[in-house]
């Protein structure tokens, strides 16, 4: 693609004090796309995720949206911009209805001079159709989102940021808590979104959830890009392998295979 | 749970049986709504204790008994909107019984030391008791500190404050008579009178309960900042990064239960000329009582106000119904308790039947 990125990192770098948790990341995120981020435990992704959502401005580098450099100092500037983060406990209260938690922060009121009321009616008919549109059926409206399925939560939450502007999701880690057949309904839903011309970044430590949506993979290590490559160069066991170790886990397979006690360092 | 099985591909609109659905958002038929209020117990119990002391004690079925009935109740019933708000908003307040006292203590003594008019110490009252709620709210959010623990040493310390500035003050635990200070009368209008409708004779704390009541409801359910307050109190995390001002929201309330402190302490002087400075202890709990057997969760996020309002009404049948049945006055506590046990135990029932009703997810 030769268009413009919809968001983009360049040599994005960040330190807290003296730790340098993302050092030089490249990422570009384009419309129609799903960009999956991979990495362990501690490789800089919750860090990524809080750099593009706003709520920490990078150390070094430049963020740009739509080609033009920006500095957000708060999640809200980022949603401004149509960067909307769904973040892993989704932001849901669980005993809310499903209508109200839909529009929590963004409720639609109806003002007579001074004084304004919610527009219970309109927010229940758009939360019920926004659902429907992406094929979630609920019987009840008015049900606490609680009472969901894991799976059904997120994509309650992906609808809510898609409605409210979202033109670039920040996935962070839908498919963790989920099981085999909810996952699935997680991935159709970023199948959809990248179909309705949204930018998706997909965060994950699945490589196996990650191949069958992205288009283009990212693979951090401690906090830098080891990896970077479009779909076409990139087969499911690569990133299998990068995931689980890769070249150390080489490098442990030979220590171990030659009978060696425990592994000299480096 | 087979949540997968509820996901379907949109129907087309006005197509097959279930077309019609489209034409409006999807919700359960009125009587399965009905069942799962989380008031339903409340209003339960609240027939089954009338019906009991109907049946048990004669003067109980009088006109002229529903009036003390409703004034008993108005008395836990004002608080309990305060603090029933306060619960849905995820918190509690040791501090509510006292600072009623403390409220009604500063009307009457900076009214009589000063010796202005009423009305004077009337909206000094307010801005201490709201002062008492931010002070509350403020601690709360600035330390992190759990409700319990602010409210608790904010009580103990009303506590000793209401004794100590009175002494100070009127040399004496009770305040002076201000029966005959400018504007008192106009002041028990608004705050203690009573009025006569058919038969009944009814005290106008009672109208102030119903209106606040309704009004707090529809702040509850219809407005903004009532959405903000079942978000604050069911995952404040959640709320804030939905861009809920949260900490806004819970001063705002404990400043909410002020307000409403301040009312019943302005009821309590008009009603009586003197305050009584050691009083209000143990209050609290009833208010918090009411507010439970309403339906109100303890961990927030949960609850209706008309509840809390039927909660104090239950209230208020034992207390007085006891009376009319000749039985031992000390058994209101022992009643009241068990109430408040049964009506926990039926209310948390009543939400596991909804779950499992719901269908579906």
């Amino acid at each position: 693609m030769t268009d413009t990125p919809l968001l983009e990192l360049s040599g994005v770098g960040k330190a807290f004090g003296t730790v340098r948790a993302l050092t030089g990341v490249d990422l570009a995120v384009r419309a129609g796309e799903v960009t999956c981020v991979l990495g362990d435990n501690g490789a800089g992704k919750s860090t990524l995720i809080k750099v593009i959502a706003g709520l920490h401005p990078p150390t070094t580098g430049v963020y740009r949206v739509d080609g033009r450099p920006v500095s957000l100092s708060s999640p809200r500037q980022a949603r401004n911009l149509g960067i909307a983060t769904v973040h892993q406990d989704l932001a849901m209260a669980p005993l809310m209805p499903v209508w109200r938690n839909f529009f929590l922060g963004e409720e639609r009121l109806r003002r007579w001079g001074p004084f304004s009321m919610l527009d219970a009616a309109g927010m229940r008919r758009t939360a019920d159709a926004e659902l429907r549109r992406m094929g979630i059926d609920l019987p009840d409206i008015d049900a606490p989102v609680g009472r969901l399925s894991g799976g059904q939560r997120q994509v309650v939450a992906i609808a809510r940021a898609v409605h409210f502007g979202a033109r670039v999701l920040i996935l962070d880690e839908p498919t963790a808590a989920l099981g085999v057949k909810q996952s699935g309904v997680v991935l159709k839903y970023i199948a959809a979104a990248r179909e309705a011309g949204l930018g998706v970044v997909f965060i994950t430590h699945n490589p196996h959830h990650a191949h069958l949506v992205g288009d283009h993979f990212v693979v951090l290590k401690l906090g830098e890009v080891e990896l970077d490559a479009p779909r076409a160069e990139v087969e499911p066991e690569d990133l299998v392998r990068q995931m689980s170790g890769g070249a150390e886990l080489e490098d442990l397979r030979h220590e171990l295979e030659r009978g060696a006690g425990p592994a000299a360092p480096g | 749970m087979e949540g997968t099985q509820a996901l379907r591909a949109p129907e087309p609109a006005g197509e097959g049986p279930r077309g019609e659905r489209a034409a409006g958002p999807r919700r359960r038929p009125p009587l399965r709504r009905l069942a799962t209020r989380p008031e339903l117990g409340s209003v339960l119990g609240a027939v089954v204790v009338f019906a009991v002391f109907f049946a048990v004690a004669e003067p109980f079925r009088t006109a002229s008994a529903l009036g003390t009935v409703l004034y008993a109740g108005s008395t836990i019933g004002i608080m309990a909107v305060g603090v029933a708000l306060l619960m849905i908003g995820g918190e509690f307040d040791l501090s509510a019984g006292v600072a009623v006292i403390s409220s009604a203590l500063t009307a009457s003594m900076t009214a009589w030391w000063f010796g202005l008019n009423v009305w004077a110490g009337v909206a000094i009252a307010l801005a201490v008791s709201l002062g008492i709620g931010f002070l509350n709210g403020w601690i709360l959010v600035r330390t992190r500190l759990p409700s319990f623990l602010v409210t608790l040493a904010v009580f103990l310390m009303l506590q000793g404050l209401n004794v100590a500035v009175t002494r100070l003050v009127v040399d004496g635990v009770s305040t002076r008579n201000i029966s005959d200070m400018d504007g008192f009368e106009s002041a028990r209008a608004v705050f203690a009178s009573s009025f006569a409708v058919g038969g009944l004779n009814l005290r106008v704390t009672v109208v102030w309960w119903v209106l606040f009541t309704a009004l707090a409801t529809w702040v509850l359910l219809r407005t903004r900042v009532g959405n903000w307050v079942q978000a604050a109190g069911g995952d404040a995390e959640a709320a804030r990064a939905m861009g809920v001002p949260v900490a806004g929201v819970k001063i705002g309330l404990f400043m909410t239960v002020g307000f409403f402190a301040w009312f019943s302490g302005m009821h309590l002087l008009f009603a009586f000329n003197t305050v009584q400075s050691g009083e209000g202890i143990g209050n609290e709990l009833l208010y918090i009582m009411a507010a439970v057997v309403g339906g109100c969760l303890l961990t927030g996020g949960y609850g209706t106000v008309v509840g809390a309002a039927v909660g104090a009404l239950i209230y208020g049948m034992t207390r007085q119904g006891i009376v009319y049945a000749g039985w031992d006055n000390y058994l209101v506590m022992f009643f009241v308790g068990a109430m408040l046990l049964a009506a926990v135990v039926v209310n948390g029932w009543f939400r596991a039947q909804a779950d499992k009703g719901v269908g579906g997810p």
